[in-house]
Protein backbone atom coordinates (compact mmCIF):
# COMPACT_ATOMS: atom_id res chain seq x y z
CA UNK A 1 0.00 0.00 0.00
CA UNK A 2 2.78 2.35 0.96
CA UNK A 3 4.55 1.49 -2.26
CA UNK A 4 1.63 2.45 -4.51
CA UNK A 5 1.14 5.84 -2.85
CA UNK A 6 4.82 6.59 -3.38
CA UNK A 7 4.48 5.87 -7.11
CA UNK A 8 1.32 7.94 -7.23
CA UNK A 9 3.19 10.93 -5.79
CA UNK A 10 5.98 10.47 -8.34
CA UNK A 11 3.51 10.34 -11.25
CA UNK A 12 1.65 13.37 -9.92
CA UNK A 13 4.88 15.36 -9.58
CA UNK A 14 6.04 14.43 -13.09
CA UNK A 15 2.81 15.37 -14.84
CA UNK A 16 2.57 18.61 -12.83
CA UNK A 17 6.14 19.56 -13.79
CA UNK A 18 5.43 18.65 -17.42
CA UNK A 19 2.28 20.76 -17.59
CA UNK A 20 3.98 23.74 -15.97
CA UNK A 21 6.85 23.57 -18.47
CA UNK A 22 4.42 23.36 -21.39
CA UNK A 23 2.58 26.38 -19.98
CA UNK A 24 5.86 28.31 -19.67
CA UNK A 25 6.62 27.50 -23.31
CA UNK A 26 3.25 28.88 -24.34
CA UNK A 27 3.72 31.98 -22.19
CA UNK A 28 7.05 32.53 -23.94
CA UNK A 29 5.31 32.16 -27.28
CA UNK A 30 2.87 34.89 -26.33
CA UNK A 31 5.13 37.24 -24.43
CA UNK A 32 8.54 37.49 -26.10
CA UNK A 33 8.94 40.43 -28.48
CA UNK A 34 10.22 38.98 -31.77
CA UNK A 35 9.93 35.77 -33.77
CA UNK A 36 13.44 34.45 -33.23
CA UNK A 37 13.05 34.77 -29.47
CA UNK A 38 9.62 33.18 -29.57
CA UNK A 39 11.19 30.19 -31.27
CA UNK A 40 12.97 29.29 -28.02
CA UNK A 41 9.88 28.64 -25.94
CA UNK A 42 8.22 25.86 -27.94
CA UNK A 43 11.42 24.09 -29.01
CA UNK A 44 12.72 23.67 -25.49
CA UNK A 45 10.18 24.16 -22.73
CA UNK A 46 7.26 22.48 -24.48
CA UNK A 47 9.33 19.53 -25.66
CA UNK A 48 10.66 18.88 -22.15
CA UNK A 49 7.15 19.37 -20.76
CA UNK A 50 5.69 16.68 -22.99
CA UNK A 51 8.72 14.49 -22.19
CA UNK A 52 8.08 14.70 -18.44
CA UNK A 53 4.36 14.08 -18.97
CA UNK A 54 5.03 11.00 -21.09
CA UNK A 55 7.44 9.58 -18.51
CA UNK A 56 4.84 10.10 -15.80
CA UNK A 57 2.20 8.32 -17.88
CA UNK A 58 4.70 5.53 -18.64
CA UNK A 59 5.38 4.94 -14.93
CA UNK A 60 1.66 4.95 -14.22
CA UNK A 61 0.83 2.33 -16.85
CA UNK A 62 3.89 0.20 -16.09
CA UNK A 63 3.03 -0.14 -12.42
CA UNK A 64 -0.65 -0.92 -12.96
CA UNK A 65 0.07 -4.64 -12.95
CA UNK A 66 -0.09 -5.79 -16.57
CA UNK A 67 3.58 -5.61 -17.35
CA UNK A 68 6.02 -3.04 -18.57
CA UNK A 69 4.59 -0.55 -21.08
CA UNK A 70 7.31 1.40 -22.80
CA UNK A 71 5.72 2.42 -26.08
CA UNK A 72 4.86 5.94 -24.97
CA UNK A 73 8.58 6.60 -24.92
CA UNK A 74 8.31 6.70 -28.74
CA UNK A 75 6.44 10.01 -28.58
CA UNK A 76 9.26 11.54 -26.57
CA UNK A 77 11.97 10.18 -28.87
CA UNK A 78 10.06 11.40 -31.91
CA UNK A 79 9.53 14.88 -30.46
CA UNK A 80 13.16 15.19 -29.47
CA UNK A 81 14.23 14.32 -33.01
CA UNK A 82 11.70 16.51 -34.83
CA UNK A 83 11.58 19.65 -32.66
CA UNK A 84 15.04 20.96 -33.69
CA UNK A 85 14.32 20.16 -37.33
CA UNK A 86 11.09 22.10 -37.45
CA UNK A 87 12.65 24.97 -35.46
CA UNK A 88 15.48 25.13 -37.96
CA UNK A 89 13.09 25.19 -40.93
CA UNK A 90 10.92 27.88 -39.37
CA UNK A 91 13.99 30.00 -38.60
CA UNK A 92 15.10 29.67 -42.23
CA UNK A 93 11.66 30.68 -43.44
CA UNK A 94 11.67 33.69 -41.10
CA UNK A 95 15.11 34.77 -42.30
CA UNK A 96 14.01 34.37 -45.88
CA UNK A 97 11.03 36.63 -45.25
CA UNK A 98 13.32 39.07 -43.36
CA UNK A 99 11.15 39.45 -40.29
CA UNK A 100 12.06 42.36 -38.08
CA UNK A 101 14.07 41.73 -34.94
CA UNK A 102 14.20 43.63 -31.67
CA UNK A 103 16.75 46.43 -31.63
CA UNK A 104 19.13 44.97 -29.09
CA UNK A 105 19.81 41.89 -31.22
CA UNK A 106 23.52 41.59 -31.88
CA UNK A 107 24.80 40.11 -35.11
CA UNK A 108 23.02 39.79 -38.42
CA UNK A 109 21.48 36.82 -40.17
CA UNK A 110 23.33 36.40 -43.43
CA UNK A 111 21.79 36.45 -46.87
CA UNK A 112 22.69 33.66 -49.23
CA UNK B 1 30.83 -14.73 -49.13
CA UNK B 2 29.35 -11.23 -49.08
CA UNK B 3 31.22 -8.44 -47.41
CA UNK B 4 29.55 -7.53 -44.10
CA UNK B 5 29.01 -3.98 -45.35
CA UNK B 6 26.92 -5.19 -48.29
CA UNK B 7 24.96 -7.63 -46.21
CA UNK B 8 24.14 -5.25 -43.36
CA UNK B 9 24.82 -1.71 -44.62
CA UNK B 10 23.88 0.21 -41.48
CA UNK B 11 24.15 -1.93 -38.36
CA UNK B 12 23.33 0.92 -35.97
CA UNK B 13 20.30 2.00 -38.00
CA UNK B 14 19.13 -1.63 -37.93
CA UNK B 15 19.49 -1.77 -34.16
CA UNK B 16 17.58 1.50 -33.80
CA UNK B 17 14.78 0.24 -36.08
CA UNK B 18 14.54 -2.99 -34.07
CA UNK B 19 14.22 -1.05 -30.81
CA UNK B 20 11.55 1.24 -32.29
CA UNK B 21 9.66 -1.80 -33.62
CA UNK B 22 9.71 -3.44 -30.19
CA UNK B 23 8.48 -0.20 -28.62
CA UNK B 24 5.61 0.09 -31.09
CA UNK B 25 4.53 -3.53 -30.64
CA UNK B 26 4.99 -3.33 -26.85
CA UNK B 27 5.45 -7.09 -26.70
CA UNK B 28 8.43 -9.40 -26.39
CA UNK B 29 7.12 -12.54 -28.15
CA UNK B 30 9.25 -14.56 -30.57
CA UNK B 31 6.99 -13.65 -33.52
CA UNK B 32 7.33 -9.89 -33.12
CA UNK B 33 11.05 -10.24 -32.53
CA UNK B 34 11.59 -12.19 -35.77
CA UNK B 35 9.35 -9.81 -37.77
CA UNK B 36 11.24 -6.87 -36.27
CA UNK B 37 14.61 -8.40 -37.13
CA UNK B 38 13.53 -8.99 -40.75
CA UNK B 39 12.21 -5.41 -41.03
CA UNK B 40 15.33 -3.97 -39.43
CA UNK B 41 17.44 -5.89 -41.94
CA UNK B 42 15.37 -5.11 -45.06
CA UNK B 43 14.69 -1.39 -44.60
CA UNK B 44 18.37 -0.27 -44.46
CA UNK B 45 19.10 -2.58 -47.40
CA UNK B 46 16.35 -1.00 -49.50
CA UNK B 47 17.07 2.60 -48.48
CA UNK B 48 20.82 2.22 -48.95
CA UNK B 49 20.94 4.51 -52.05
CA UNK B 50 19.56 7.40 -49.99
CA UNK B 51 22.53 7.33 -47.61
CA UNK B 52 25.47 8.31 -49.80
CA UNK B 53 28.11 8.65 -47.08
CA UNK B 54 26.99 6.91 -43.92
CA UNK B 55 28.65 7.98 -40.69
CA UNK B 56 30.97 5.52 -39.06
CA UNK B 57 30.61 5.08 -35.35
CA UNK B 58 34.03 4.78 -33.77
CA UNK B 59 33.39 4.91 -30.07
CA UNK B 60 29.91 3.86 -28.96
CA UNK B 61 30.84 4.39 -25.30
CA UNK B 62 31.69 8.05 -25.89
CA UNK B 63 28.35 8.42 -27.70
CA UNK B 64 26.57 6.95 -24.69
CA UNK B 65 28.31 9.38 -22.33
CA UNK B 66 27.53 12.23 -24.73
CA UNK B 67 23.83 11.27 -24.71
CA UNK B 68 23.77 11.32 -20.92
CA UNK B 69 25.42 14.78 -20.78
CA UNK B 70 22.96 16.10 -23.35
CA UNK B 71 19.93 14.75 -21.46
CA UNK B 72 21.14 16.37 -18.23
CA UNK B 73 21.90 19.61 -20.08
CA UNK B 74 18.40 19.63 -21.60
CA UNK B 75 16.89 19.62 -18.11
CA UNK B 76 19.17 22.34 -16.69
CA UNK B 77 18.92 24.46 -19.85
CA UNK B 78 15.15 24.28 -19.72
CA UNK B 79 15.05 25.56 -16.17
CA UNK B 80 17.27 28.45 -17.27
CA UNK B 81 15.12 29.22 -20.32
CA UNK B 82 11.99 29.07 -18.14
CA UNK B 83 13.54 31.68 -15.82
CA UNK B 84 14.47 33.88 -18.78
CA UNK B 85 10.95 33.64 -20.21
CA UNK B 86 9.25 34.46 -16.93
CA UNK B 87 11.62 37.34 -16.17
CA UNK B 88 11.34 40.75 -17.83
CA UNK B 89 12.05 40.52 -21.55
CA UNK B 90 13.67 43.97 -21.73
CA UNK B 91 16.92 42.77 -20.18
CA UNK B 92 17.39 39.85 -22.59
CA UNK B 93 20.34 40.07 -24.95
CA UNK B 94 19.40 38.10 -28.08
CA UNK B 95 22.15 37.62 -30.63
CA UNK B 96 23.01 35.85 -33.86
CA UNK B 97 26.30 34.00 -33.49
CA UNK B 98 28.26 32.46 -36.34
CA UNK B 99 29.72 29.19 -35.17
CA UNK B 100 32.71 27.82 -37.12
CA UNK B 101 32.20 24.09 -37.68
CA UNK B 102 35.00 21.57 -37.49
CA UNK B 103 32.84 18.53 -38.22
CA UNK B 104 32.63 17.49 -41.86
CA UNK B 105 30.20 14.58 -41.88
CA UNK B 106 26.63 15.63 -42.68
CA UNK B 107 25.07 13.35 -40.10
CA UNK B 108 27.43 14.55 -37.38
CA UNK B 109 26.62 18.18 -38.25
CA UNK B 110 22.89 17.53 -38.02
CA UNK B 111 23.36 15.82 -34.64
CA UNK B 112 25.31 18.86 -33.43
CA UNK B 113 22.67 21.26 -34.77
CA UNK B 114 19.89 19.34 -33.01
CA UNK B 115 21.86 19.31 -29.77
CA UNK B 116 22.44 23.04 -30.00
CA UNK B 117 18.73 23.60 -30.59
CA UNK B 118 17.71 21.47 -27.62
CA UNK B 119 20.24 22.79 -25.12
CA UNK B 120 21.33 26.08 -23.63
CA UNK B 121 19.12 28.94 -24.78
CA UNK B 122 20.20 28.62 -28.42
CA UNK B 123 18.52 27.57 -31.65
CA UNK B 124 20.52 26.66 -34.72
CA UNK B 125 18.97 28.60 -37.57
CA UNK B 126 20.94 28.00 -40.71
CA UNK B 127 24.03 26.43 -42.22
CA UNK B 128 26.21 28.09 -44.83
CA UNK B 129 26.34 26.58 -48.30
CA UNK B 130 29.89 25.32 -47.86
CA UNK B 131 28.94 23.63 -44.59
CA UNK B 132 31.58 25.43 -42.57
CA UNK B 133 29.50 27.83 -40.49
CA UNK B 134 26.40 27.34 -38.39
CA UNK B 135 24.19 30.33 -37.63
CA UNK B 136 22.95 30.19 -34.05
CA UNK B 137 20.38 32.44 -32.41
CA UNK B 138 20.82 32.82 -28.67
CA UNK B 139 18.11 34.06 -26.34
CA UNK B 140 20.46 35.70 -23.84
CA UNK B 141 24.10 35.89 -24.93
CA UNK B 142 26.53 37.73 -22.67
CA UNK B 143 29.65 36.84 -24.64
CA UNK B 144 29.58 35.24 -28.08
CA UNK B 145 33.09 33.82 -27.88
CA UNK B 146 32.31 32.14 -24.57
CA UNK B 147 29.22 30.53 -26.10
CA UNK B 148 31.26 29.24 -29.04
CA UNK B 149 33.95 27.80 -26.76
CA UNK B 150 31.36 26.20 -24.55
CA UNK B 151 29.60 24.45 -27.45
CA UNK B 152 32.94 23.44 -28.92
CA UNK B 153 34.31 21.66 -25.89
CA UNK B 154 31.01 20.33 -24.57
CA UNK B 155 29.37 18.99 -27.71
CA UNK B 156 31.55 19.20 -30.79
CA UNK B 157 34.68 17.53 -29.42
CA UNK B 158 32.88 14.36 -28.23
CA UNK B 159 31.01 14.19 -31.54
CA UNK B 160 34.28 14.53 -33.44
CA UNK B 161 35.67 11.68 -31.41
CA UNK B 162 32.62 9.53 -32.09
CA UNK B 163 32.08 10.08 -35.80
CA UNK B 164 35.42 10.96 -37.28
CA UNK B 165 38.78 9.24 -37.17
CA UNK B 166 41.25 11.04 -34.95
CA UNK B 167 44.21 9.72 -36.93
CA UNK B 168 44.93 13.03 -38.62
CA UNK C 1 -5.18 12.15 -5.19
CA UNK C 2 -3.82 11.56 -8.69
CA UNK C 3 -7.30 12.22 -10.02
CA UNK C 4 -7.28 15.83 -8.79
CA UNK C 5 -3.71 16.44 -9.97
CA UNK C 6 -4.71 15.27 -13.47
CA UNK C 7 -7.68 17.65 -13.42
CA UNK C 8 -5.41 20.55 -12.42
CA UNK C 9 -2.94 19.61 -15.19
CA UNK C 10 -5.77 19.48 -17.73
CA UNK C 11 -6.64 23.02 -16.65
CA UNK C 12 -3.04 24.19 -17.04
CA UNK C 13 -2.74 22.64 -20.49
CA UNK C 14 -6.03 24.20 -21.58
CA UNK C 15 -4.69 27.58 -20.51
CA UNK C 16 -1.54 26.92 -22.56
CA UNK C 17 -3.69 26.02 -25.56
CA UNK C 18 -5.66 29.26 -25.20
CA UNK C 19 -2.40 31.25 -25.13
CA UNK C 20 -1.37 29.48 -28.35
CA UNK C 21 -4.68 30.36 -29.96
CA UNK C 22 -4.13 34.03 -29.07
CA UNK C 23 -0.73 33.98 -30.77
CA UNK C 24 -2.28 32.15 -33.73
CA UNK C 25 -4.83 34.95 -34.16
CA UNK C 26 -2.66 38.02 -33.50
CA UNK C 27 0.66 36.65 -34.89
CA UNK C 28 1.89 39.48 -37.09
CA UNK C 29 3.62 37.30 -39.69
CA UNK C 30 3.21 33.91 -41.28
CA UNK C 31 6.08 32.15 -39.41
CA UNK C 32 4.53 33.24 -36.11
CA UNK C 33 1.35 31.45 -37.03
CA UNK C 34 3.23 28.34 -38.12
CA UNK C 35 5.09 28.35 -34.81
CA UNK C 36 1.81 28.76 -32.93
CA UNK C 37 0.35 25.78 -34.80
CA UNK C 38 3.49 23.76 -34.05
CA UNK C 39 3.17 24.48 -30.33
CA UNK C 40 -0.54 23.83 -30.52
CA UNK C 41 -0.10 20.28 -31.77
CA UNK C 42 2.53 19.52 -29.13
CA UNK C 43 0.12 20.78 -26.49
CA UNK C 44 -2.62 18.65 -28.04
CA UNK C 45 -0.38 15.60 -27.57
CA UNK C 46 0.05 16.55 -23.90
CA UNK C 47 -3.72 16.96 -23.52
CA UNK C 48 -4.39 13.56 -25.09
CA UNK C 49 -1.84 11.84 -22.83
CA UNK C 50 -3.42 13.51 -19.81
CA UNK C 51 -6.87 12.44 -20.95
CA UNK C 52 -5.62 8.87 -21.33
CA UNK C 53 -4.32 9.02 -17.76
CA UNK C 54 -7.65 10.43 -16.61
CA UNK C 55 -9.63 7.59 -18.18
CA UNK C 56 -6.91 5.10 -17.18
CA UNK C 57 -6.79 3.82 -20.76
CA UNK C 58 -3.81 2.91 -22.90
CA UNK C 59 -5.69 3.40 -26.16
CA UNK C 60 -4.92 7.08 -26.61
CA UNK C 61 -1.24 6.44 -27.28
CA UNK C 62 -1.84 5.79 -30.98
CA UNK C 63 -3.75 9.03 -31.38
CA UNK C 64 -0.93 10.98 -29.71
CA UNK C 65 1.73 9.35 -31.89
CA UNK C 66 -0.28 10.03 -35.05
CA UNK C 67 -0.72 13.69 -34.12
CA UNK C 68 3.04 13.93 -33.51
CA UNK C 69 3.84 12.49 -36.95
CA UNK C 70 1.20 14.48 -38.85
CA UNK C 71 2.01 17.71 -37.05
CA UNK C 72 5.67 17.43 -37.92
CA UNK C 73 4.89 16.77 -41.57
CA UNK C 74 2.53 19.75 -41.62
CA UNK C 75 5.06 22.11 -40.06
CA UNK C 76 7.78 21.03 -42.48
CA UNK C 77 5.47 21.38 -45.48
CA UNK C 78 4.31 24.90 -44.56
CA UNK C 79 7.86 26.04 -43.71
CA UNK C 80 9.10 24.70 -47.05
CA UNK C 81 6.31 26.57 -48.76
CA UNK C 82 7.25 29.83 -47.05
CA UNK C 83 10.91 29.25 -47.81
CA UNK C 84 10.72 28.31 -51.49
CA UNK C 85 7.15 28.96 -52.60
CA UNK C 86 6.94 25.27 -53.41
CA UNK C 87 6.75 22.10 -51.32
CA UNK C 88 8.30 19.51 -53.59
CA UNK C 89 10.86 20.76 -56.05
Amino acid sequence: MNDTTWIEWLVAALILIGSVFALIGSIGLLKLPDFFMRLHGPTKATTLGVGALVIGSLIHFSTKGDGLSMHELLITIFLFITAPTSANLMAQAAMHLQLKRVKQTKGEPWQQ
Amino acid sequence: MMRPRAFLPHPWLSLFLLIVWQLIMNDLGAGTLIMGAVTAWLIPLMTNPFWPNPPTLHKPLVLFRFTCTVLLDIVTANIEVAKLILGPSRVLRPAFVEYPLELTNDFAISVLASTVSLTPGTVSSDISDDRKTLLIHGLDVADAQELIDNIKQRYENPLKEVFECSTT
Amino acid sequence: MLHYVILVCLGIMSLATILNMVRLVIGPDMPDRVLALDTLYINAIALIILFGLYLDSDLFFEAALLIAVMGFVGTVAVSRYLLRGDIIE
